[in-house]
């Protein structure tokens, strides 16, 4: 773990007791994931031992959270919701395309790394349906082909 | 034309607007700069109340008198609840904000985050002052990240502005708040497996009692409120109680903010008086999409029972209207649903839901919600029979009620009502073993 990611730790353990370091265990895993893509065995370790926690701990955390990933995404991670709001508005449309186009399913990464496609509960932003988001921080709402189209090409 | 005159009929005996208390910065520029707030008479009333020492008792009957009920789904009177914590513990107190919002159609406290943040977190200071809490967090789900991150900064500008911190404008109040994110689990939003995640952990909810008041964050005196429950109080306290009340009906004062989403023309956000008739809501939301027929309206997200659009046509938006037509105001996450709409797949997802977010401690909320989902998926792909109609009201009927939270009766509320109103949807659909629609 670097010393930037260090500090961003630190930030978050501000928000708790000193004695209460568990509390930053979700924010250390999300800033770790932020940084590699996704979470290795390693990178837990490296959590549990700068938060003083058990790893199985952390592991318990890391595989109960569903926007975590144990498994590598490939550099663009792209979760769309599929739940009824969306649904109603067409998202299976939206999905059938990509899959269509990026040649996976869900849970699966295109052949040259870049793309992974997962499916994904509702993201609290349903009055934008359909959407989905990148690498889970940047959100794309109202989705139609055309827009798809070209996220797609922005992602380099 | 009768329905035109019914309409106006209707209107004229239930004079109820769209109008603004959460959300009554979103139409001004740069709705949720601190600046922006501070212009309408933002942070006023927590300054005098630290002026002032306003007893703290005069404010929660202040809000007792508003009417103004949780906004998370339960609807729990929040005077009431603000008194159940303990006002003379030793030690620290906290209080949580709620905007972990994740049933599918919920997405009200998102605006109020990104549109007028520091109207919540006056609301908190409030809160704090009241309930003599040192420390706040907002919990806020994981998927609006951006959304976070400008809570964050909206802190931080509170923060400058000397309204949070250690001896609030000279007062002696002391009072820190915090941001934190989820990760993508619903279940969170349950008070008590949102105070598990605080502390680091999986989120699987608490038995109660004790209650969060009692024993919450680190063991803790701890308040949980909604986001929009936060948000309502500075007005209430500028207003005085009786005016919140009067912008709706009796039993179900103030103002609600609906979440329209489906098959509407304009999804979104929509504050309303409570009381208003329900078409009047779905004309302010441009009606139905692509003008098609309405068919079925989930009134207040998927643990409430969904609603024929015959019977809700007349109903009115309020805590007793919605009662009377067998459902509820839940969090106010409207799904609109039109003619096209296949209830087997509808249900079919929301099942998967339940199912999928399920933190599996209990053995009928694991189990049931599996059956329940593979009942209805065979169901949808052609391979069921009328008998499991009968097996999957029974397995339903068998979660309510023998759970540690509320997540296994909101289960077994969308299956019940589905099966209960679209009966012969379900059987035609088995029958032909697709769908009818
Ligand atoms: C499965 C489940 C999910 C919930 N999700 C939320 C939520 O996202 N936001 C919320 O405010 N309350 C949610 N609640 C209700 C909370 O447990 C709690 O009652 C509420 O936050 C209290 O605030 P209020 O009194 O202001 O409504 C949920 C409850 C259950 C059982
Ligand atoms: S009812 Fe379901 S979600 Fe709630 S505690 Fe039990 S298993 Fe977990
Ligand atoms: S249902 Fe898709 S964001 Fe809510």
């Amino acid at each position: 773990m670097n010393l930037k990611l260090k500090k961003l730790i630190d930030k978050e353990l501000k928000k708790y007791p000193s004695d209460k370091k568990q509390s930053a265990v979700i924010a250390a895993l999300a800033i770790m994931q932020n940084d590699r893509g996704w979470l290795s065995k390693e990178d837990i370790s490296e959590v549990a031992l700068y938060l003083d926690m058990p790893e199985i701990a952390v592991l318990e955390v890391a595989t109960f959270y569903n926007m975590f990933d144990l498994k590598s995404v490939g550099k663009y991670k792209l979760s769309i919701c599929t739940n009824i709001s969306c649904m109603l508005r067409d998202a299976d449309h939206i999905v059938n395309h990509l899959k269509e186009k990026l040649q996976i399913d869900f849970n699966e990464v295109t052949k040259d790394g870049k793309f992974c496609l997962k499916e994904s509960e509702c993201m609290g932003a349903c009055g934008g349906a359909p959407l989905l988001t990148v690498n889970n921080q940047k959100m794309h709402e109202n989705l139609n082909i055309d827009k798809v189209d070209q996220l797609l090409k922005e992602l380099k | 034309m009768n329905d035109v005159i019914d309409k106006n009929n209707q209107l004229e005996n239930n004079n109820k607007q769209l109008f603004n208390i959460c959300l009554r910065t979103t139409s001004l520029k740069n709705p949720g700069s601190i600046k922006t707030y501070q212009s309408i008479g933002g942070y006023e009333q927590i300054k005098r109340i630290l002026k002032n020492k306003t007893d703290p008792q005069q404010l929660i009957d202040e809000i007792k008198i508003s009417g103004l009920r949780g906004r998370g789904g339960a609807g729990f009177p929040t005077g009431i609840k603000w008194s159940f914590m303990p006002r003379d513990y030793n030690g620290t107190k906290y209080i949580v904000c709620n905007s972990d919002e994740g049933e599918p159609g919920t997405f009200k406290d998102r605006d109020i985050i990104r549109y007028n943040p520091h109207q919540l977190i006056e609301g908190m200071m409030i809160g704090a002052y009241i309930m003599n809490a040192q420390v706040g967090f907002n919990y806020i789900h994981g998927e609006i990240w951006e959304d976070y991150v400008s809570f964050e900064k909206a802190i931080e500008d509170a923060r400058k502005a000397g309204f949070l911190g250690k001896n609030i404008l000279d007062s002696g109040f002391d009072f820190e708040l915090h941001a934190i994110h989820g990760y993508g689990a619903y279940i969170c939003g349950e008070e008590t497996a949102l105070i598990e995640s605080i502390e680091g952990k999986k989120g699987q909810p608490r038995h109660k009692p004790p209650f969060p008041a009692t024993y919450g964050i680190y063991g803790k005196p701890t308040n949980v409120n909604n986001t929009e429950t936060y948000a309502s109080i500075p007005w209430i306290i500028e207003h005085g109680g009786q005016e919140f009340m009067n912008q709706g009906v009796p039993n179900s004062g103030g103002t609600k903010i609906f979440s329209v989403s489906g098959h509407v023309e304009k999804p979104g956000n929509y504050e309303i008086q409570l009381g208003m008739p329900f078409r009047q809501l779905l004309a302010e939301a441009g009606g139905v999409w692509k003008n098609k027929q309405l068919k079925a309206v989930i009134p207040g997200g998927p643990s409430t029972p969904v609603v024929p659009a015959d019977i809700i046509m007349d109903a009115t938006l309020d805590y007793d209207g919605l009662v009377q037509i067998g459902s509820s105001v839940g969090a106010g996450s409207m799904i609109i649903m039109d003619e096209s709409t296949c209830m087997v797949q509808t249900l079919r997802r929301l099942s998967y839901f339940f199912y999928e977010e399920s933190c599996g401690q209990c053995t009928p909320c694991r189990e049931g919600t599996g059956w329940v989902y593979r009942i209805i998926d065979r169901i949808f792909k052609g391979q069921a029979t009328l008998a499991d109609l009968d097996l999957l009201t029974d397995v339903s009927t068998k979660i309510s009620g023998r759970t540690i939270c509320a997540l296994g009766d909101a289960a077994a509320i969308p299956v019940l009502s589905f099966i209960k109103h679209f009966r012969n949807e379900f059987e035609e659909f088995i029958k032909k073993g697709k769908s009818t629609n």
